[in-house]
């Protein structure tokens, strides 16, 4: 039996997507691009243009998120079936899009540059707590108008895992497009084997802007699976309790799974989000707060039951450098999101909510994903006899260690942590210079950094240099940043 | 007397009653009490408490922004008796708040609204998604004294420079501050912004630094 968290029960599902129905019969959404109104007033819902508010039936909505696909696959640069979306699966990526790196000396969050997305990408690559690698950090030094591609093209040229990302701007979509194509071997093939999912969000509440629903379409069309990311913040862009902010959430992502649907049935699509509630003294978003982890599961929950494969945000932490208050909401919050079951959890590496990222503690996360993962596996019966067999000649002398099942089955049952957790003696910590957590996360990720290689493909990269360096002119950029090959 | 009435004044802003500080003001005209010492003495104590134990970490966000609320429905009861009495409240300064073009992030941008008009600004609330020009042009009919813009998006904080450069080349003098998600001090000083704050209380500060105010 694995361990499944379910924080509803079944009646409890079926009240939320009875109230998400309603809200969207009466309340309706507002959708923002008038290519995706008509899509829906063809397929007979009630538009009032002039607002730019639709309203939707259930019997719409049902028929039109019937044609989502339960499952599919990302695919590794080896044409490897990689990351599976669907069913219990549970796999965990960097978070994405931060705007600051965590200076490993000084301590200091600094504006990141590409050599700082180099190294985080270089360390997901490298450890295999991490199913897929993102687009982690904003290159600060390079124009805003290319920014989203040009995090692609790093993702592309260091790294072999599928990837999580997204665009900023309708154009840039189709170019990232373009560039995932390069390694695919043209669209079609990208769409047959997609090498990455593409997060796409609505505004709170109810809210799909021109340029979110112009994603949706343009990824279903392309055949690229869209992650739908809703976030409700509890309190404040959403009701203030757990439950009222999960029915906007699956509200919002009925609305766009319609939209995605419309434009392409059977195009791979994710019920996915990055909800938070808001903290009523500070103003902000905890990442890391037990009840963010809680809409997460719960909305999980919600669409699961509806056959969409899953996505959150946990594993981050709101704190600003790798202490106590990082280890608990990052371990806790990634192991709520693997008892829930969700298919891709993102944010691992992050701190102060999801703006600053760090390799280090990237590998410090690995350790807690690590944990989380074996947990989730649960307890597993590995021997004919649980233990009699393994008795056998025992004759009450502790001599486990001499056994077969011992040598043979160690690895399988026990999670084996990497050199970050210290399961030494004090002696030996001591002789050692008393390093801390972060001590080591620094030296272990220097021997990562250290024994890392550049996955090699130089016919496609040498295309994807061209595309990029067209791009990049085109937004004012005579060089791309030079890299650290 | 009055004293009783200016206990209920406080006393609405405090909890966040709307209709009581309206109500409360109608009848402070009524009883023809000085507009003025209706809300020195009774409304802005009430702010000033809730802003105090706001800060203390014993008064929360919900509770602040009814506040706010109320305090804002008192003013505009009481707006009209300054005019007639040609007198005028005390305003710290007047503020053309938005979010920029291409974003539609409301919570951040309203909170500051609130927090700016609660505590004696005068603000123009442009929404969201509002256009560089609409900014400089706001800010000129009203004569504005800062320019408060946000953004909540890596993409859409490179037109809070924009702005900058508009007020400029169109040769409007008010001051211009930051704020949003991705927005740091270094990125308020490329651009040449004049403050920056992290969040909606630190907001208020900067204004009135901005104001010259202690």
């Amino acid at each position: 039996m694995k361990p499944d968290f379910r924080l509803l029960a079944p009646d409890l599902v079926d009240r939320i997507l009875d109230e998400a129905f309603l809200l969207l019969r009466e309340t309706g959404v507002k959708v923002q691009l008038p290519e995706a109104r008509q899509l829906l007033a063809e397929a007979g819902a009630d538009v009032d243009e002039n607002a730019e508010v639709v309203k939707l039936s259930e019997r719409l909505i049902r028929e039109a998120i019937a044609s989502v696909p339960h499952e599919f696959f990302l695919y590794d640069r080896a044409g490897k079936p990689a990351v599976h979306y669907g069913g219990d699966s549970v796999q965990f990526d960097p978070g994405s899009s931060g705007v600051h790196y965590l200076d490993p000396d000084t301590l200091e969050h600094i504006p990141s540059e590409t050599p700082h997305l180099v190294r985080v990408l270089k360390v997901a690559q490298s450890l295999p707590a991490y199913d897929a690698v993102s687009t982690s950090v904003v290159c600060n030094e390079v124009p805003k108008a290319i920014g989203d591609l040009y995090r692609l093209y790093l993702v592309l040229l260091y790294t072999t895992k599928p990837i999580v990302t997204g665009a900023f701007a309708a154009h840039t979509t189709h170019a990232m497009i373009d560039m995932l194509a390069i390694y695919a071997g043209g669209r079609q093939a990208l769409a047959a084997q997609p090498l990455a999912v593409f997060d796409v969000c609505p505004t709170p509440p109810l809210i799909w802007s021109k340029f979110g629903c112009q994603n949706l379409i343009d990824l279903a069309r392309a055949g690229v699976p869209a992650e739908m990311v809703s976030m409700p913040l509890a309190g404040a862009g959403s009701p203030v309790t757990i439950l009222g902010s999960v029915v906007q959430h699956t509200a919002e992502n009925l609305a766009g799974a319609v939209i995605h649907q419309l434009a392409r049935p059977g195009a791979p699509l994710v019920w996915g989000g990055a909800p938070a509630i808001f903290d009523m003294r500070q103003g902000t978003t905890p990442m890391g707060a037990v009840e963010t982890a809680m809409i997460d599961a719960c909305y999980a929950q919600v669409g699961k039951a509806l056959g969409f494969p899953t996505h959150t945000y946990l594993g981050a932490t709101d704190g600003k450098v790798a202490d106590y208050q990082a280890g608990l909401e990052s371990g806790i919050s990634a192991l709520i999101g693997a008892l829930a079951r969700i298919n891709m959890i993102s944010g691992a590496g992050m701190f102060d909510f999801l703006a600053c990222i760090s390799p280090e503690k990237l590998v410090l996360d690995a350790e807690a994903i690590g944990m989380a993962k074996r947990l989730a596996r649960g307890v597993e019966v590995l021997t004919d006899t649980l233990a009699l067999e393994m008795f056998a000649g025992i004759e009450f002398k502790a001599d486990f260690l001499k056994k077969k099942e011992t040598r043979t089955l160690f690895s399988k049952e026990q999670y084996l942590p990497s050199r970050v957790i210290d399961r030494g003696s004090i002696r030996a910590w001591q002789d050692a210079g008393s390093p801390d957590a972060w001590q080591r996360a620094k030296a272990e990720t220097q021997r990562i950094l250290a024994a890392y290689q550049r996955p090699a493909s130089p016919d496609q990269e040498r295309a994807l240099v061209e595309l990029v360096s067209h791009l990049a002119r085109q937004a004012g950029m005579d060089t791309l940043p030079p890299l650290v090959l | 007397m009055s004293q009783e009435l200016f206990d209920a004044m406080r006393q609405s802003v405090i909890e966040g009653d709307p209709d009581l500080a309206a109500t409360l003001a109608r009848k402070a005209i009524e009883q023809e009490i000085d507009p003025l010492v209706a809300l020195n003495e009774g409304f802005v104590p009430g702010i000033n408490y809730v802003g105090e134990q706001f800060g203390l970490g014993e008064m929360f966000l919900p509770e602040l922004v009814v506040a706010g609320e109320a305090m804002k429905a008192a003013v505009a009861v009481l707006e009209p008796e300054f005019a007639r009495r040609g007198t005028a409240r005390q305003i710290l300064g007047k503020v053309v708040i938005g979010t920029i073009e291409g974003d539609i992030h409301e919570i951040g941008k309203t909170l500051v609204a609130t927090m700016l008009s609660a505590s004696g600004f005068q603000v123009y609330d442009l929404g969201v998604d509002v256009p560089v020009m609409k900014f400089v042009e706001k800010a000129r009919e009203v004569n504005a004294d800062i320019i408060a813009i946000s953004a909540l998006l890596t993409t859409t904080m490179v037109r809070q420079k924009d702005v900058v450069g508009a007020l400029h080349d169109s040769n409007v003098t008010a001051k211009v501050m930051v704020g949003g998600a991705p927005v740091t001090r270094s990125w308020a000083q490329e651009i040449g912004a004049h403050g920056y704050s992290e969040d909606a209380v630190g907001a208020v500060a900067v204004a009135r630094h901005l104001m010259g105010l202690a």
